[in-house]
């Protein structure tokens, strides 16, 4: 095996169908979608279609698709434009365990004379969704809670959410970019008025991204421009990536269901698998309600880094939430958000699916990681302690 | 991704003396599992004060395993007095260099090693020196003066990679600056004076310098400065972008560039554009 990648919440392969579908707008037809000859028209009646095959996954109508450079961008887009367009309105609720595009801006804000309510999870990353609806104010400019974590997959009640927070009058916005292709989205029937996704999330290039804008949604452009995307989002489009999430998002509507069986039993597998022969080790998140593809196990009394390097001897890719990894000192703030303890956040591994896993992989790696994990608890001078406080119960 | 020398990924994969010494004569514990890195040093002494054996635990990343292996390896069979001369530095040194946000490792393993060496002194366990300055991380004021002084740190990011201090909650950053500029204030001219530098380390202190302290700067109003040549104590540079053209100029020369230098490097150089 060349390399056994269980890091999708990371970044996808790009699918072959997408790359195929993709090379031809770098290559040959390569004019500005604006301009008037009928060279152009080809482009950007392709562009046409990229819009409908997204705004089909979504359930959503091609005109409240808005392509952006990356999911970031989005997340930026929803939040301004809700801020800016009521200005009068000075309260933003999130979650403590938004992705750093959502939390950052936030914090950002906070700094600038917002009011952010930073609504905390359980130990199992559960929404105090009471706490949620309580905070609401008639100055709350806008609801950012994101559908599904990148770090443990739990997924949260969007649907419910959404409803509640639009029955207030207040604007709804979900950054999807995890849970788009890996459970279906029907924003039909939603009250969800911005949504963010991310094009490498599912097996299209880095750098394109989408904002949905719920038709009547109250909008103010982010980047400022040209009349492209209908003056939401000014800038020339990025042909080829768009047309490769289109073509991305037509496969992931037909690949949804081997990802919630087939790749579901996949991960279920190595999660059953490394928890029975790795004493010690324990799940973080909430198994009833978690994306099929991601599983985020902590190995207590080591370090993630470590487990990683190791991991990486054999070719298997993964993340960690611990300190040295998370690029601060301290570990990930999803699990500090759900009080996991130290012992055990600092050793987490997250292993993210994907379609194209197979059975042979995660056999690999449920046999490389038991001794991975036995040698680094062999160097920890922690281990015994804990190995005997665990066999005590 | 971290990039690590060889020489780390070696230890770290083959850490050496590994283990617990069961009678040792000096035991040094430092860090915790909150932190997200701990050591213990077990140190073996024989009646010359020369340490036979030492061995080690470590919980942490690849060079925390690889500062703590390399540690064993620089003391063993050397006298407690040699031993206690071992600087964070000389413990990244002997790793071919650390990343710099992994610099306390080498910091844990110094102090551990000093630790074991009270411990086998008998010198009752020191109560934590210092007040905490750093509540997330549990680090001192002396711990951050004494890294600030020995590795010549500038900036709080700095005193972070070194003693972890400030990396957390950041709400000890003011006093962080405090301590620096303490620091600094006091050391100012003595080791400045004191230093000897070669020319190759002078010439790399230069671009150091100019890396850190004057280029962004310049930069922030869209000028650039381009080191030509290093001739005794003249530096030579190429002023770009709109400070080439700034009538200006030669005051940022003079008043900001040369000062700069002057104070980081040593106090005779002179800047002049070519
Ligand atoms: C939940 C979530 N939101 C936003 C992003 C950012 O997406 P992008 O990398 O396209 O900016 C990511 C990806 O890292 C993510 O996982």
């Amino acid at each position: 095996m060349e390399r056994i990648y269980l890091d999708n919440n990371a970044t996808t392969q790009v699918a072959p169908e997408v790359l195929e579908e993709m090379l031809p707008y770098l290559q040959d037809l390569y004019a500005n979608p604006s301009s008037m000859y009928s060279f152009a028209g080809e482009v950007s009646q392709k562009l046409k279609e990229a819009r409908r095959r997204v705004a089909a996954l979504l359930g959503a109508q091609a005109e409240e698709i808005v392509f952006t450079s990356c999911g970031s961008e989005s997340d930026s887009t929803a939040i301004w434009a809700a801020v800016h367009s009521q200005p009068e309105k000075r309260h933003i609720v999130t979650t403590r365990v938004e992705h750093p595009a959502v939390k950052n801006l936030c914090e950002h804000l906070s700094h600038r004379g917002w009011r952010v309510t930073f609504v905390p999870v359980d130990a199992k990353g559960r929404l105090d969704t009471d706490l949620l609806y309580r905070s609401l104010t008639p100055d709350t400019a806008i609801v950012s809670v994101m559908w599904a974590n990148n770090e443990t997959g739990v997924v949260f009640p969007i649907a419910d959410i959404a409803r509640e927070v639009r029955a207030r009058g207040i604007v709804f916005h979900t950054d999807a970019v995890q849970a788009v292709g890996k459970v279906p989205i029907d924003l039909q029937s939603l009250e969800v008025d911005f949504l963010s996704l991310s094009g490498h999330k599912l097996h299209a290039p880095k750098g394109v991204g989408v904002l949905y804008i719920r038709k009547g949604t109250k909008f103010s452009p982010f980047l400022i421009g040209g009349h492209q995307e209908r003056g939401r989002r000014g800038g020339t489009e990025n042909v080829a990536s768009i047309i490769a999430l289109g073509k991305a998002c037509e496969l992931a509507g037909s690949h949804m269901h081997d990802e919630n069986s087939r790749v579901r039993k996949l991960r279920d597998r190595l999660e059953a698998g490394l928890l029975a022969s790795i004493p010690a080790s324990a799940v973080n998140g909430d198994p009833e309600h978690r994306l099929p593809n991601t599983t985020n196990i902590g190995f207590e009394s080591v370090e993630g880094e470590a487990i990683l390097l190791l991991m990486d001897r054999h070719r298997i890719c993964a993340s960690s939430g611990s300190a040295c990894t998370s690029g601060s000192l301290e570990p990930s703030h999803v699990l500090r958000a759900m009080g996991v303890p130290f012992t055990s956040a600092h050793g987490s591994v997250r292993f993210s699916l994907s379609i194209y896993n197979t059975d042979a992989e995660i056999d690999y790696v449920i046999e490389k990681l038991p001794p991975i994990i036995e040698r680094l608890r062999s160097l920890s001078p922690f281990w015994k302690k804990q190995a005997a406080a665990h066999a005590a119960g | 991704m971290w990039e690590y020398t060889e020489k780390v990924k070696e230890h770290f994969l083959n850490p050496r003396n590994v283990g617990v010494i069961d009678d040792a004569d000096g035991v040094g514990e430092v860090g915790s599992l909150a932190c997200g890195d701990a050591l213990t040093l077990y140190l073996k002494i024989d009646e010359n004060e020369r340490i036979q054996d030492a061995k080690f635990q470590t919980f942490g990343c690849a060079s925390a395993i690889a500062s703590s292996s390399a540690l064993t390896e620089m003391i063993k069979g050397r006298t407690l007095e040699e031993a206690a001369k071992v600087t964070n530095d000389d413990i990244a040194q002997f790793l071919g260099g650390l990343p710099k946000e992994k610099m306390h490792c080498s910091v844990m393993g110094r102090e551990a090693l000093e630790k074991a060496i009270a411990d086998y002194r008998g010198e009752a366990e020191k109560k934590v020196e210092g007040n905490i300055v750093c509540e997330c991380f549990g680090v001192t004021d002396l711990q951050i003066e004494r890294a600030v002084k020995e590795n010549h740190l500038r900036t709080i990011e700095e005193v972070t990679d070194y003693t972890k201090a400030g990396g957390g909650c950041e709400s000890c950053h003011d006093r962080i600056q405090e301590i620096i500029d303490h620091v600094l204030g006091m050391v100012h001219e003595p080791p400045k004076k004191a230093r000897k530098l070669t020319n190759i380390q002078k010439i790399k202190l230069i671009e150091e310098t100019l890396d850190r302290e004057v280029k962004p700067s310049l930069k922030q109003d869209g000028g650039d400065i381009e080191l030509v040549d290093v001739d005794g104590n003249t530096v030579l540079v190429k002023l770009r972008g709109t400070c080439a053209t700034c009538s200006i100029s030669q005051v940022t020369l003079k008043d900001y560039v040369e000062k700069k230098l002057r104070e980081l490097v040593v106090p005779e150089l002179v800047v002049e554009e070519v």
